[in-house]
C-alpha cells in the first residue's frame, strides 16, 4: 500500500541466501583483501599439492631406491632429486608433497570431528541450560585449560595402542583439543541469540525446540565458525607437526609428516646439511601462515558485516 | 479465513468470554549472587503479575497500561504460556492454560498469536520474509507444497499492506523499513487465522509517521478477521483510540480497568489520574508520562506494602502501607530545598534508616548519637509540623522516644481490593466507604 519502497524491483534471484554469504567477500577492500587472498592462494597451493601429490611426487614417499639402486643419504639438491634426500634417503619433495596430503587429511578430518561433536554440544548446553549446560562447561574448561599439544600427546598415547591407523589416532588427538573450543563459542553464542524476540516469536508460532535451535538458531549462531575453524586449522597444524616431532605423530610407515621429517633433520644443519630441515620447516610456516591470513581476513570480512547487521537495528531507518 | 483447526469450537456461548483470568500470578525467583546461591539464601521474588482477574470478550479490544516495569509483557507472555504462569487460572477458549504442557501450548498458539514491540528483532535474519510468514504453516502442517504456502503467504503479504507481495516475499528483514517489518510479524501473526492477538507495544519502536498506519491496518484487520487484541502499551493517549477497555497495571496488579470512554472521562484510581494527567505533552521521545508524582518507580523485588501506590500517591492515607523506609524520600525531598548548613544539621541527628520490607506495625528508628533519641523525636515533630500534608505522617499512630532511638508506631497495611462503581473498578482505599480520609473530613472546605 503505501509503504512500498519506490526503487525498482530487482530481479528475483536464484540464490538468494549464496548471494548473501559471499557479496561481503567480493566487497573486501585493503589489507583485509590482501590477508583474504594470499591466505587463499598460500591454502589452495597446498591443497592442490594434497590432491595430486601421487602424479606431482617423483617418488613414493617411502621410497629409498630405484629399479635396484638405493637413493644416497642426505644428497644435496640435484636433477634427480630436486630438493634433496634425507637421512633415510628419501627424497625431500616426495616427503613435501605427501606431507601435504598427510597435513591436510588430518586436520580436515580432525576439524569435521571437532564440529560434529562440539558444535550439537554447544547448541545444546546453551539453548537448553540447566545442569547439563553446568556440567559441559566445567568439563569443557578443564579440557580448555591443559596446554593443547600436552592434551593431544595424552589422547594419542592411550589410542596409539589400540588404534592401527597413525591418521585416526592423530586426527583423534587433534579433535579433542578443539572440542571445548567450538563448544565455547557456540555455546556463548547460542545463550545471547536464545534471548532475542525473534526464537521468542518462534515459539508463539508454536514451533518445537528442535525446530527452534535449526530452524531459528544455528544460522545466526554459524558465523563464527568458518573463521574459528580456518585459524583452529592454522594451530592444528602446529599441533600436529608437534606430535610428530615427538614421535606421536603419523608414523614415518603410514605417511609422510613435515615434524616427523624435521625431527629426523635436527643434526644435519650442523654439518652444512641444510636442505633436510629447511624445506619441510618452511612448508610448515607457509601452511600455517596461508591459514591464519585466511582465518584473520575472513575475520575482517565477516565481521564488519556482522557490526553492520547490528548497527541498523538501532536507527531504523523508516519510509514516508 | 478457510482452514479452521478441528480443535476450535466454532461455536460458543456468546456470553462466554473468550479469555478468563483469574488472580493470576506470575513469579520469578531472582537468582542471587554465587555466595547466595551457596547459602541457600533467597535473593528475593518478583512478583511481576500478582492476582490480576479480568475477562476479554470476543471481540473486544482490552488494553494493558502501565509504566515500565509494571508486568505488561509478562501477563501477555503468561496468557500464551510463553513463561509460565505460578498461580492462578487463565482460560482461552474454555481451555485451561496455566499448568499446560508445551506440547498442548503449541496447538494452542495457533489460535493465540502475539505482535512484538521491536519488529526488527521479532524476525529471523536468516530467513526471508515469506520463509518467515510461512512457517507457522509448516509448523501446524496446515498447508502442504510449496506452492500451496506461498500462495496463502502472498496473500497474507498482501492483507497486511505488502502489496505487490512478490516485492517482498524474497527480501531478508534487514531489506525492510521498520514499518514493513511490522506488517510482516502482523503477517506472521495472523497467517494462521487465530482469534487472540496479544500486541506487546507494536508501535513504541515505529517512526511516528507509521504509527498510526500500523493502528489503523490492526484495527482493518480485527474487523475483517474478527480478531480479539490485548494490546499492551505505556501510552494512555494512543489507548484511548484503540481500545474498547482499558486496564491500568501498577507494579503487576491492575489497579483500574473499564469501559475506556468512563475512565477517560473520570479516573477512579489516583495513579490513572495521573497517567492522564501526563497526557496533554505530546513529545515523542518520552516513554514514561511525564508529572508523575515524586518518586520512582520502586524497586519490584521489594514492592512496597498495602496499596503499591502509596509512596507516589498524593492522597494516602492512614491504611495505605506506610512504613518507615516511606521516610527516606520524604526527608531527601525537605532536605534538597533547604540550605547546606540546616540540611547537615538534622541529617547529623539522624541514623541510618532500614530500606528493608518493614514487619509488624512497629519500627526504630535508630538516632545517630546513643542518647539522641529524645533530639530526634524533636526533630520529626518539627518536621511534621513545617508539612502536615505529607501523606507520610497520616500513617503513623505514635511516635516515642526512648533512648537511643524513636520507636514509631504504624497503622495496619491494608491491601486495597477492587471497588466496582458502573463501568469501571479501582483498587483504592478512597473508595471504601468504611474507611475514612483524615483530610476528607478534617477540612471538608477547599
Ligand atoms: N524472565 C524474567 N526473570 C526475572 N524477572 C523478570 C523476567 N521477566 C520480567 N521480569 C521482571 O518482571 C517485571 C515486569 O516485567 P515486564 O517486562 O513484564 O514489564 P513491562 O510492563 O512489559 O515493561 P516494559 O514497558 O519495560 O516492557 C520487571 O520487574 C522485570 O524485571
Ligand atoms: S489506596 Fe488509594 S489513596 Fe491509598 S495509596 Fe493507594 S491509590 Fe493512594
Ligand atoms: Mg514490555
Amino acid at each position: 500500500m503505501t509503504d512500498s519502497p519506490h526503487t525498482p524491483v530487482p530481479k528475483p534471484q536464484r540464490f538468494p541466501a549464496l548471494r548473501r554469504i559471499f557479496q561481503p567477500v567480493a566487497e573486501t577492500r585493503g589489507f583485509a583483501r590482501f590477508m583474504l587472498w594470499t591466505g587463499a592462494v598460500l591454502t589452495g597451493l597446498f591443497i592442490l599439492m594434497a590432491i595430486f601429490a601421487p602424479w606431482l611426487s617423483p617418488y613414493a614417499f617411502d621410497q629409498y631406491q630405484l629399479a635396484g639402486v638405493a637413493f644416497p643419504q642426505t644428497a644435496p639438491p640435484s636433477a634427480l632429486h630436486p630438493l634433496g634426500t634425507n637421512v633415510q634417503s628419501t627424497d625431500v619433495l616426495a616427503q613435501i608433497l605427501w606431507g601435504a596430503r598427510t597435513e591436510l587429511l588430518v586436520v580436515a578430518l580432525a576439524l569435521i570431528l571437532a564440529l560434529a561433536i562440539g558444535v550439537p554440544l554447544g547448541l545444546i548446553a546453551g539453548y537448553f541450560g540447566g545442569w547439563f549446560d553446568r556440567i559441559m562447561v566445567l568439563v569443557m574448561d578443564a579440557m580448555f585449560a591443559i596446554p593443547s599439544l600436552l592434551l593431544a600427546l595424552v589422547i594419542a598415547f592411550l589410542l596409539g595402542s589400540s588404534i592401527a591407523s597413525g591418521i585416526v589416532v592423530a586426527a583423534a588427538a587433534i579433535t579433542i583439543v578443539y572440542v571445548p573450543q567450538y563448544f565455547r563459542v557456540l555455546r556463548n553464542h547460542v545463550t545471547s541469540v536464545r534471548e532475542e524476540s525473534y526464537v521468542e516469536a518462534a515459539r508463539a508460532i508454536g514451533a518445537p525446540p528442535s525446530t527452534i535451535l535449526t530452524k531459528y538458531i544455528f544460522f545466526n549462531v554459524i558465523q563464527a565458525i568458518p573463521v574459528l575453524a580456518t585459524l583452529n586449522a592454522a594451530d592444528a597444524i602446529l599441533t600436529l607437526t608437534g606430535l610428530g616431532f615427538l614421535g606421536y605423530g603419523v608414523q614415518p610407515t603410514q605417511g609422510a609428516e613435515w615434524g616427523y621429517d624435521v625431527s629426523r633433520a635436527v643434526g644435519d644443519a650442523a654439518s652444512g646439511i641444510w636442505w633436510t630441515t629447511l624445506f619441510p620447516g618452511l612448508a610448515i610456516v607457509l601452511l600455517v601462515t596461508g591459514l591464519t591470513l585466511l582465518g584473520e581476513g575472513l575475520n575482517e570480512t565477516i565481521n564488519p558485516v556482522l557490526r553492520q547487521r547490528a548497527a541498523t537495528r538501532v536507527n531504523m531507518e523508516d519510509e514516508a | 479465513m478457510q482452514t479452521k483447526p478441528d480443535t476450535a469450537p466454532d461455536a460458543p456461548a456468546p456470553d462466554v468470554p473468550l479469555v478468563s483470568v483469574r488472580n493470576l500470578k506470575t513469579w520469578f525467583e531472582i537468582r542471587g549472587g554465587v555466595l547466595d546461591r551457596m547459602l541457600g539464601r533467597d535473593a528475593g521474588t518478583v512478583k511481576a503479575v500478582d492476582d490480576v482477574t479480568f475477562d476479554l470478550a470476543r471481540g473486544e479490544v482490552l488494553g494493558l497500561v502501565g509504566e515500565s516495569g509494571s508486568g505488561k509483557s509478562t501477563l501477555g507472555r503468561s496468557l500464551l504460556g510463553l513463561v509460565h504462569a505460578t498461580g492462578g487460572s487463565a482460560s482461552f477458549e474454555g481451555q485451561e492454560v496455566v499448568g499446560l504442557d508445551e506440547p498442548a501450548l503449541r496447538k494452542l498458539r495457533s489460535r493465540m498469536q502475539m505482535v512484538f514491540q521491536d519488529p526488527h528483532a521479532a524476525l529471523n535474519p536468516a530467513m526471508t520474509i515469506a520463509q518467515s510468514v510461512g512457517h507457522p504453516l509448516t509448523i501446524h502442517g496446515r498447508l502442504k507444497g510449496r506452492d500451496e504456502i506461498r500462495a496463502h503467504v502472498a496473500k497474507t503479504l498482501e492483507r497486511v499492506g505488502l502489496s505487490p507481495a512478490d516485492t517482498y516475499m524474497d527480501k531478508y528483514p534487514g531489506d525492510l523499513s521498520g514499518g514493513q517489518k511490522q506488517r510482516a510479524v502482523i503477517a506472521r501473526a495472523i497467517v494462521l487465522d487465530p482469534v487472540l492477538l496479544v500486541a506487546d507495544e507494536p508501535v513504541s519502536m515505529l517512526d511516528m509517521s507509521v504509527r498510526s498506519k500500523i493502528l489503523k491496518l490492526m484495527i482493518d484487520l480485527k474487523d475483517q478477521l474478527g480478531l480479539t487484541y490485548l494490546y499492551i502499551t505505556h501510552d494512555l493517549a494512543s489507548a484511548k483510540f484503540f481500545c474498547d477497555r482499558i486496564a491500568i497495571l501498577y507494579l503487576g496488579k491492575i489497579v483500574e480497568i473499564g469501559e475506556a470512554r468512563a475512565l477517560y472521562a473520570g479516573p477512579k484510581h489516583p495513579y490513572t489520574e495521573a497517567l492522564l494527567g501526563a497526557i496533554p505533552d505530546p513529545d515523542p521521545t518520552r516513554t514514561i508520562p511525564r508529572n508523575l508524582p515524586r518518586g520512582e518507580i520502586p524497586d519490584a523485588a521489594k514492592p512496597p506494602r498495602g496499596c503499591a501506590f502509596h509512596p507516589r500517591c498524593p492522597r494516602a492515607f492512614a491504611p495505605c502501607g506506610w512504613e518507615l523506609r516511606d521516610l527516606t524520600p520524604v526527608l531527601e525531598a525537605r532536605w534538597a530545598g533547604m540550605e547546606e548548613q540546616a540540611h547537615l544539621a538534622e541529617r547529623a541527628l539522624i541514623g541510618e534508616i532500614p530500606a528493608e520490607v518493614m514487619e509488624g506495625t512497629t519500627a526504630r528508628l535508630p538516632a545517630a548519637t546513643p542518647g539522641g533519641g529524645a533530639d530526634l523525636l524533636a526533630m520529626l515533630e518539627r518536621i511534621r509540623s513545617e508539612d502536615p500534608a505529607e501523606p507520610f505522617w497520616t500513617g503513623i499512630k505514635e511516635m516515642r522516644a526512648e533512648a537511643d532511638h524513636v520507636a514509631m508506631e504504624f497503622h495496619p497495611a491494608l491491601t486495597p481490593r477492587l471497588y466496582a462503581e458502573g463501568t469501571t473498578a479501582a483498587a483504592c482505599h478512597l473508595l471504601d466507604p468504611g474507611l475514612t480520609h483524615p483530610r476528607a473530613a478534617a477540612a471538608p472546605v477547599l
